[in-house]
């Protein structure tokens, strides 16, 4: 096993996803035969070879910094599960 | 003939020459929508109305004189590309009630055209997935067998195509998602090269590997509408500025000479007999058109899937950061706090593939893991690319299969995420080399399940691809072939 259920955990806090016991225990059994096919990779060699993060060959698009027309503040909150005043709302940070 | 059966060309012409009206064809889609639909859930939504608001309006347009590409053909739109004031679920929970306040640049360009537009097709959620079995609205069927998945992640778009729901669709491809349903389906699907169509308005999965591109019934109603959405678009900088062919030109031309590499690494153990010899029956059947075939080398395809499932799930984990319940979507009640609210949020808005591949993907960039993991993939990728340069150095298409199998049963490969990753094997490595792909049907199965063939070409070489689909598909009649479904059962 390569992956612990501890493992898991920590994963999960990092994606800020919740699972229970159960779920945990299954996705560590399956991110493990998953990850054990992975293995293969490392018979490799790829020292010396350029990572591809993109299969094109364009790298920084700029533009001129002028203001253009956007999506207006009341369309921008439509889907907003909460909002007040023109802002998106969450709940409170900052302890009392 | 029932309007709904026919192409956009045909229609076209009909419309031209004042045969028929665009609400003809709407209702009789509509029609046909209300017939099978119960039996292939193909869609998330369906836009009756509004459908046959657009088509009125598209009447008026050709009354005008004013005809062109598109106009007044219903079309079926995967719910991952964003449609003014029309809700795009992506297949998921956590953007059930999302309405976009916007148009994707595709469906920009496509309305330039006024045509209809009847739905949002299922998907698997996030387009995660080779079955449409993960899409939170329910499981999309196989016109051709409705015990079978119609393919996926663009299972909704094929399984529409091929029932005659709609006219034509678009699908997306991250890793195969509208070649192999296609396939599944017996239809024709491209993914044009990366940065050939924005991706402004599509749902992100993995954004170095996304790509919209036509679904259709034949050759020339995918070159017609690879022509509408292809171009440089500003909103998406990852679009690449090279001039848009007449996709349509090419077809017809003769294929004597063509030289076509068959790449002996996707003849694998597991491989249906059935897909081999539907594959050498078309290599023959190119050969009688004047084209040449030699086997070629792609050393590297072994590593395709593991590269694909390192890659795609750490561009989603990212990707996917943003459903938060803050600017838009699904918001958990009753939390405490913040941090609570974005994990209760997110564990209950996204199903068990979406999280298992935000796990994986998080994992392979965490601390400690990303030289092992990511790095490692985005290296060998590199290699897989090397791989296809090297071939197009002496040919000028690939021929290759586009699934391993015919569609498989429903339930199959569910509770095994490896076996079903690995049906896009074939698909997978034309995304990480970012080469355009088209499958054309090619065969039946001995159940009677249609079997698609896979053309890969160079960058920007979508010309080539659709000359090949089209001297194939001019000379076999497997495209003609329709689902026994509905009305046409009895």
């Amino acid at each position: 096993m390569k992956i612990t259920k501890q493992e898991v955990d920590k994963v999960a806090k990092l994606a800020r996803l919740g699972f229970t016991e159960e779920e945990k225990e299954k996705f560590a059994s399956q991110l493990n035969s998953i990850l054990v096919y992975f293995d293969n990779l490392g018979e490799l060699d790829t020292r010396g070879i350029e990572p591809t993060s993109h299969a094109s060959t364009i790298s920084n698009v700029f533009r001129d910094d002028e203001v253009e027309s956007s999506i207006s503040k009341e369309d921008s909150l439509l889907n907003a599960p909460d909002s007040k005043r023109g802002c998106f709302r969450v709940p409170r940070i900052i302890e009392r | 003939m029932e309007l709904y059966r026919l192409t956009i060309h045909e229609l076209q012409e009909m419309l031209r020459k004042g045969e028929v009206t665009s609400r003809d064809i709407t209702e009789s889609v509509f029609r046909r929508i209300e017939e099978v639909e119960g039996k292939t859930r193909a869609f998330i939504t369906l836009m009756k109305e509004q459908g046959l608001k657009q088509a009125e309006m598209a009447d008026i347009r050709i009354k005008e004189g004013k005809l062109s590409q598109l106009t007044g053909i219903p079309l079926a739109i995967k719910d991952n590309m964003c449609i003014k004031g029309i809700k795009t679920t992506c297949g998921s929970k956590i953007l059930e009630n999302y309405i976009p306040p916007y148009d994707g640049t595709v469906i920009e360009r496509l309305k330039e055209h006024m045509p209809v537009f009847i739905g949002k097709t299922n998907m698997d959620e996030f387009a995660m997935g080779s079955s449409t079995e993960t899409s939170y609205f329910g499981v999309t069927h196989n016109p051709w067998d409705i015990e079978r998945i119609p393919g996926g992640s663009s299972g909704g778009s094929a399984s529409a195509v091929a029932a005659d729901e709609c006219i034509a669709a678009l699908g997306s491809d991250t890793g195969g998602s509208i070649r192999q349903p296609a396939a599944c389906c017996g239809i024709v699907g491209l993914k044009p090269t990366y940065g050939r169509v924005s991706r402004f308005g599509l749902v992100a999965f993995a954004s170095s590997l996304d790509q919209i591109g036509p679904m259709t019934k034949d050759v020339r109603d995918c070159s017609i509408l690879l022509s509408v959405i292809s171009g440089h678009d500003k909103l998406d900088s990852t679009s690449i500025d090279v001039e848009v062919a007449d996709y349509e030109k090419c077809l017809g031309q003769d294929i004597k000479g063509l030289k076509i590499g068959v790449p002996r690494e996707y003849f694998i153990e597991g491989i249906a007999p059935d897909v081999v010899k539907s594959l050498w029956s078309a290599v023959k059947e190119l050969e009688k058109l004047g084209a040449t075939y030699k086997e070629v080398s792609l050393p590297h395809s072994e590593h395709a899937v593991a590269v694909y499932y390192l890659i795609a799930p750490a561009e989603a984990s990212s990707n996917l950061a943003r459903y938060d319940g803050v600017k838009y979507g699904h918001r958990a009640s009753g939390t405490k706090g913040l941090m609570d609210m974005y994990t209760q949020t997110r564990s209950e808005g996204f199903g068990q593939e979406v999280k298992r591949r935000i796990m994986l993907g998080t994992y392979a960039l965490s601390a400690g893991y990303y030289d092992a993991y990511y790095k490692k993939a985005s290296q060998v990728r590199t290699l897989i690319k090397r791989d296809f340069d090297e071939v197009f150095k002496e040919c000028d298409v690939l021929l290759t299969p586009t699934a391993p199998t015919p569609a498989f049963k429903i339930g199959e490969k569910t509770d095994d995420p490896l076996q079903m990753y690995l049906s896009d094997i074939f698909t997978i490595p034309a995304n990480l080399a970012g080469i355009p792909g088209i499958s054309i049907p090619c065969g039946f199965s001995r159940e009677g399940l249609p079997i698609g063939l896979q053309l890969l070409g160079k960058h920007f070489d979508e010309e080539k691809l659709l000359q090949v689909a089209y001297a194939f598909e001019r000379h076999t009649d497997y495209h003609l072939k329709k689902p026994v479904i509905g009305q046409d059962a009895l």
